[in-house]
Formats: structure tokens, C-alpha cells, sequence
């Protein structure tokens, strides 16, 4: 055997290491103590520093994280989907509120992180599970001055509050369902909401809210900091399930291709089609463009295969029965829940019955 | 006499302690330097690479059949794929020359991590022997994931996780981004071993497990490999390649061409085992390919 290496070392050394490792835990412990007590430490230098989905901190039994993604972006997981949390000069955005339910931690690890002040949340879309937690931590921010000039919310005490921006058709999904009264409270709906394709905000950089119309519904927003090269993009891609297509809140398959690929054309890998800028899912973990590569790769082929299919005039039953999914099913799918490989399938057949546009020749979507 | 042995027993026990923490710092076997690739193994997975459709030998499953017969080539052309490295798994089957160093903590003089780098496009890999953690589930997965590894006697024993999704064959056949790598550095004089299993629950029926051989090559050197995506076919934008089931027209080529029948090529856990040939030489003959297509 060649060049055998290595020494039992200097004892003590070894336990000068370990003392000296000692004393560092109990310091960072410490400061964490106080973070959690209140005062005015936090963990956004430190957590600042860590590399793209170095965890900063666990709360609730380890459940919930709160991770660095890239810049002053971070991200909470566990608390529902995806939250996205970034930090201005003086103030705090965050993209997708939760659920109600976890929201108290998502509050507590936010001010872990940061003193600052929430001024903005966003929603990507009217999902419950993304809005549930939409009137805590707006009432744990700072309004903005107008924000009691919404007509939306007249009448409504804006002594505090930070205001709830999404996209209009959020706010009428939330508020107006067709022909019934809303079933959920008020202080969950959008409180200033846009109607264009984009909405620009600065918060320590520049922000872009953009609109893809008739995606996984008919109300998503994507996010994009500029400066810190980070877009949270909500269910747009789920890496827990198949794209969720809400037909009847304005989903459709090729919307939500095209919104992929909208997506697409903003990353920009680092090297070798890796990191670079970094993209929070609705669901799952931090992901680059390669990632979302592979998920509008997918999606297009299934579309591609289920629109063949329909061209040969098959029903429902046989397209699901062809199983044109089976092969990404281990990553994405799913036989239980409330979001099956079979409702994936149903909904892009429906979608694709629905209208006369053709697979072109070759595969590929053209 | 007590105080004059007391010295001695404790110089005893303490170089017996010693000793007790210091063996498996003497098995450690030195890594370190430029190895020259042998590629005598598996030799159709080298170079040109393997044909459509050959999937004998590998341990693949029905979905990764699928996902392969679906696969098409023209994906190298789609500028969002073209400078995709090789992943760790699949890295030392490729153009594999690799350079192996180590970090050494200057204080205790202990190997903190090791690294390595493949000529192809030059990937680099950090392998932690601090005994960190692997990171959370919900951090970024790379082409080389995230490595921590232990000696094993004089082996170099590296566990991988959050890997991209990759490739266990350059046809098409996939591995998912939910598995995971064990591999075994061995140093055998001036030759190299690399022992690779890859358990991935969503393509694999059985551990796929390789090996990859080099020889201490100190003369070589490694250039810059870089590469900057560019559109070579144009296609309108978000086009995507890919074969709709039933319609990949060159599957049976392999299968036709080689005699290998077409059953067997389809691989299969079976298909890596001896008795696998007992069974095979009962199948039918592959069709023979169409005068006018096929390879030449």
C-alpha cells in the first residue's frame, strides 16, 4: 500500500479542540437565547451568510425551517407551502402567507430573522393554503399610508396592517364566489391588488410582480428580487405533486407551459446549468433553473402524449387507463390526496378537450 | 518502587490510549493526485457511448423503460440541457481522468475534506470528513450533491445525497433526484478502484453497483473546459424533444443489429445475473433491421 498517512495526534490538542468547541456552542446558543428572548439580536447577518439552503433555524419540534436561499432572500418550509421572506433597507416582504395554523411560528421565525417591519405580502395565488395566514402576519406589519383609501376594505381599522397584494382576480376568487357569499373573512382577502401583467416594487431592490394569465389558475403572481437573483413563484411548480391545474379557478395546461417557460427565460445558471439564480416552489425544495427545466419538460411531454391520445380519439377512461403519466409518477405522483395522477390526467384531457389546438407533428410543444 | 514505575504505567496506558484513537487514522490510505483513466470495463458506456434502446445489464424499471423509450437525442440540442456535466454517479464512467487533493487542518494535521475534479467539464466534488451533516431536504440539489465520507479500514467510504437528477445510462435511462450514492475509494499501489452503489427508489429494481478503475498517471494535466450553451438547431421556444410511446423508431435497433433479443435488451434486474444467459439463449431472435435503415 502506498503512502500511508496520518497520526494519532496530540491529545491535547484534541481536547483543547473540543473545549474550544464547547465554549463556541454555549456562546451561539446564547445569542439565540436572547434572539428568542426578544431583544434586538437576530440571525439575519448570520443567517445571511449561509450557503443556498443552509438552515438557520427549527421551530416547532424541527418542522418548520427557515433556510437562506441567495442574497436577502430566505425561506420558511413546513408552515404549508413555501413562504418567501426578503429583506429590504427597512422593511420586510413576504411571498405566500401559509397556513393559519402555523402562522404564529411563521410570525416567530420571521422575527428571529428581523426586526424590521413586514410592509408587504404577497399572494401567488387564492389558495387556502397559501392566504390562511394572510390576516396574522398583515396584522403584525405596518400599513401603508393609503392602504384606508382601498375601497375594498372601507370601513375596516387600518390602524395597523400590512397591505395584501396579489393579483385582482385573487381577490374576486376570495371574495365573490359566483352566485355565493365568500366563505372566508375578510381579513384574508388582498388588500391592494393589481390587474396588470406586472406590478414593480422597490424594497431594498427591485421587486416584479408578474401575472401569467391562466396558469395553475387564473390569479398567480411569480415574484422576482432582482438583486438577489431569486424568484418564489408558488404553485406554478410543485415538486411534492403534478402542477395542480384549477380549472375551475382559471387553470389551464398551456398557460401553465407558457408560465414555465416564462419562468425559464429569467434564470441564469451559475456554471454547468447550476445555481445561479435560485427559485422557491410552491412546494418542495430550493431549486434552479435545471430544475424547472425538468418539471416543464415533463409537463409538456404528458400534455404532449395525453393530446395524442385525444387525437386518436380515445375517452377519459382510456387515456387514463394508457397511464400516461407512470413514468414520472414515482417523482411526482400520487394515489391519494387531494391531488391524484388520475385528476392531473382528467384535468389536462378536459383542458385539451375543451379546445381544437393540435399536437404538432414530431413532439415537442411548437 | 511505585514512584519509580508510575511514570512508565502511565506512559503505557497513554500510549495504549494512543494507540486505541490513532488506528483508524494509520489505515487511512493517501488519495492524492493525478490518475489516468483504464477503460476496459464496460467499455460501450465509454466514449461514443451505448446505443438507443440497450438497456441489458442494468437493473431498470418499468418507468425508467418508459422514460427512455421517450427519450430523444435532439434534447441536446435544447439550449436549456447543452452544458449539463455528468452527475457523481455517472462522472467516473465518462472521460474520467481525475485529480484527487485534500484539505488538512493545519492545526490538529487531519484531512478535513477531500475533492476531486473529472476532465469532462471538470465537476468538483467536496467530500466532508468532519463529520458534518447532510443538509436539509429542502436545500438545492447539484450535479455532485453533497458528499461526507469515513474510513473503512483502508477504504474511503463516500455517502452522496442531494443529486440531480441524472442518468444511468446515456440513452435516456434515468436516475431520479431521490438517490442516493455510496462509493468506495481503494488504492491498490499505484491503481485506483471505485466501487459505486446507487439505490434510487423510483427507477431501480435492485442497488445498481459499478466499478471504475485508474492508474496513478503523474505526468497528466487537466485544460480549461468550459462550456457556454448556444443555439446549434433552432427550435421556437419552449420546445422540448421527445419520443410519444410506440413511436420511437430506432429501439429495435440495438436489439436487431447486436442478435441480442429484444426481451433481453429491455435489462432488468434478472438481466445482471449469470442465469440470465440460460434463460436468454431460449428467447426468439431479434427481427433483422429494414434494408434500407438502420447502422452501417
Amino acid at each position: 500500500m502506498n503512502g500511508t498517512v496520518g497520526n494519532p495526534g496530540n491529545l491535547f490538542r484534541v481536547i483543547f479542540a473540543i473545549a474550544f468547541l464547547a465554549c463556541a456552542g454555549a456562546v451561539s446558543a446564547g445569542q439565540e437565547k436572547r434572539a428568542a428572548d426578544g431583544d434586538q439580536v437576530t440571525l439575519q447577518s448570520a443567517c445571511g451568510q449561509l450557503p443556498p439552503g443552509g438552515v438557520c433555524l427549527r421551530l416547532d419540534d424541527g418542522k418548520i425551517e427557515l433556510l437562506h436561499v441567495q442574497g436577502n432572500v430566505f425561506m420558511i418550509a413546513g408552515a404549508g407551502p413555501n413562504i418567501t421572506v426578503q429583506i429590504g433597507d427597512d422593511d420586510v416582504m413576504v411571498v405566500d402567507a401559509g397556513l393559519a395554523e402555523a402562522s404564529d411560528h411563521v410570525l416567530s421565525a420571521i422575527r428571529r430573522l428581523t426586526k424590521k417591519h413586514i410592509l408587504f405580502i404577497v399572494d401567488t395565488s387564492a389558495d387556502r393554503d397559501h392566504t390562511g395566514g394572510n390576516a396574522n402576519l398583515s396584522k403584525a406589519g405596518m400599513a401603508l399610508p393609503d392602504a384606508s383609501q382601498n375601497p375594498s376594505r372601507a370601513g375596516e381599522d387600518f390602524a395597523s396592517g400590512a397591505p395584501i397584494l396579489a393579483h385582482i382576480n385573487v381577490l374576486r376568487r376570495m371574495s365573490e364566489p359566483p352566485g355565493k357569499e365568500s366563505p372566508l373573512p375578510s381579513d384574508l382577502w388582498p388588500t391592494d391588488p393589481y390587474e396588470s401583467r406586472y406590478w414593480r416594487i422597490y424594497n431594498g431592490e427591485a421587486v416584479y410582480l408578474v401575472h401569467p394569465p391562466n396558469a395553475h389558475t387564473d390569479g398567480d403572481t411569480f415574484v422576482q428580487f432582482r438583486r438577489s437573483d431569486v424568484l418564489s413563484i408558488g404553485d406554478l411548480m410543485t415538486l411534492s405533486s403534478y402542477p395542480v391545474i384549477e380549472a375551475g379557478n382559471g387553470g389551464k395546461i398551456d398557460g401553465l407551459i407558457d408560465a414555465l417557460n416564462q419562468i425559464i427565460e429569467l434564470l441564469v445558471p451559475k456554471d454547468s446549468e447550476e445555481a445561479g439564480t435560485y427559485v422557491i416552489p410552491g412546494h418542495g425544495r430550493i431549486c434552479d433553473r435545471n430544475d424547472v427545466v425538468n418539471y416543464r419538460d415533463m409537463v409538456t411531454i404528458i400534455r404532449g402524449r395525453i393530446q395524442s391520445l385525444i387525437d386518436k380519439g380515445l375517452t377519459l377512461d382510456q387515456v387514463q387507463s394508457a397511464k400516461p403519466t407512470f413514468d414520472y409518477d414515482g417523482v411526482y405522483g400520487s394515489t391519494t390526496g387531494p391531488w391524484t395522477n388520475q385528476m392531473f390526467v382528467e384535468a389536462i384531457y378536459k383542458d385539451l378537450s375543451g379546445n381544437k389546438k393540435q399536437q404538432p407533428a414530431g413532439g415537442g410543444k411548437q | 518502587m511505585l514512584n519509580r514505575f508510575t511514570p512508565r504505567i502511565f506512559g503505557a496506558v497513554l500510549l495504549l490510549c494512543l494507540g486505541l484513537i490513532g488506528s483508524p487514522l494509520f489505515a487511512q490510505t493517501e488519495l492524492s493526485g493525478q490518475w489516468g483513466q483504464k477503460l476496459h470495463e464496460d467499455e460501450p458506456e465509454r466514449g461514443a457511448g451505448p446505443e438507443i434502446g440497450d438497456y441489458t445489464g442494468l437493473p431498470v424499471n418499468d418507468q425508467a423503460r418508459m422514460r427512455a423509450d421517450s427519450w430523444d437525442a435532439q434534447k441536446w440540442e435544447m439550449i436549456e440541457h447543452e452544458c449539463e456535466p455528468h452527475p457523481a454517479d455517472y462522472a467516473p464512467r465518462g472521460p474520467g481522468d481525475m485529480r484527487i487533493w485534500s484539505d488538512l487542518d493545519q492545526f490538529t494535521q487531519q484531512t478535513v475534506a477531500w475533492h476531486t475534479t473529472i476532465r469532462f467539464m471538470l465537476p468538483q466534488r467536496t467530500i466532508y470528513m468532519d463529520g458534518r451533516p447532510h443538509p436539509s431536504e429542502n436545500a438545492p440539489h447539484t450535479w455532485q450533491g453533497f458528499s461526507t465520507g469515513e474510513w473503512v479500514g483502508d477504504k474511503l467510504k463516500v455517502t452522496t445525497t442531494h443529486l440531480k437528477e441524472g442518468w444511468t445510462r446515456r440513452n435516456g435511462l434515468p436516475r431520479s433526484d431521490k438517490a442516493t450514492l455510496t462509493e468506495f475509494f481503494i488504492r491498490h499501489g499505484d491503481f485506483l478502484t471505485l466501487v459505486t452503489d446507487v439505490e434510487d427508489p423510483v427507477y431501480l429494481e435492485e442497488p445498481l453497483i459499478r466499478t471504475s478503475n485508474w492508474i496513478l498517471d503523474l505526468g497528466d494535466r487537466f485544460f480549461a473546459n468550459y462550456c457556454l450553451p448556444s443555439i446549434e438547431v433552432p427550435h421556437p421556444d419552449g420546445w422540448v424533444a421527445y419520443h410519444l410511446p410506440g413511436e420511437n423508431p430506432w429501439l429495435n435497433e440495438f436489439s436487431s443489429r447486436t442478435g441480442v433479443p429484444a426481451e433481453a435488451a429491455r435489462g432488468g434486474a434478472e438481466t445482471m445475473y449469470v442465469d440470465y444467459q440460460e434463460k436468454m439463449a431460449k428467447m426468439p431472435a431479434p427481427p433483422k433491421l429494414p434494408a434500407k435503415t438502420g447502422m452501417k
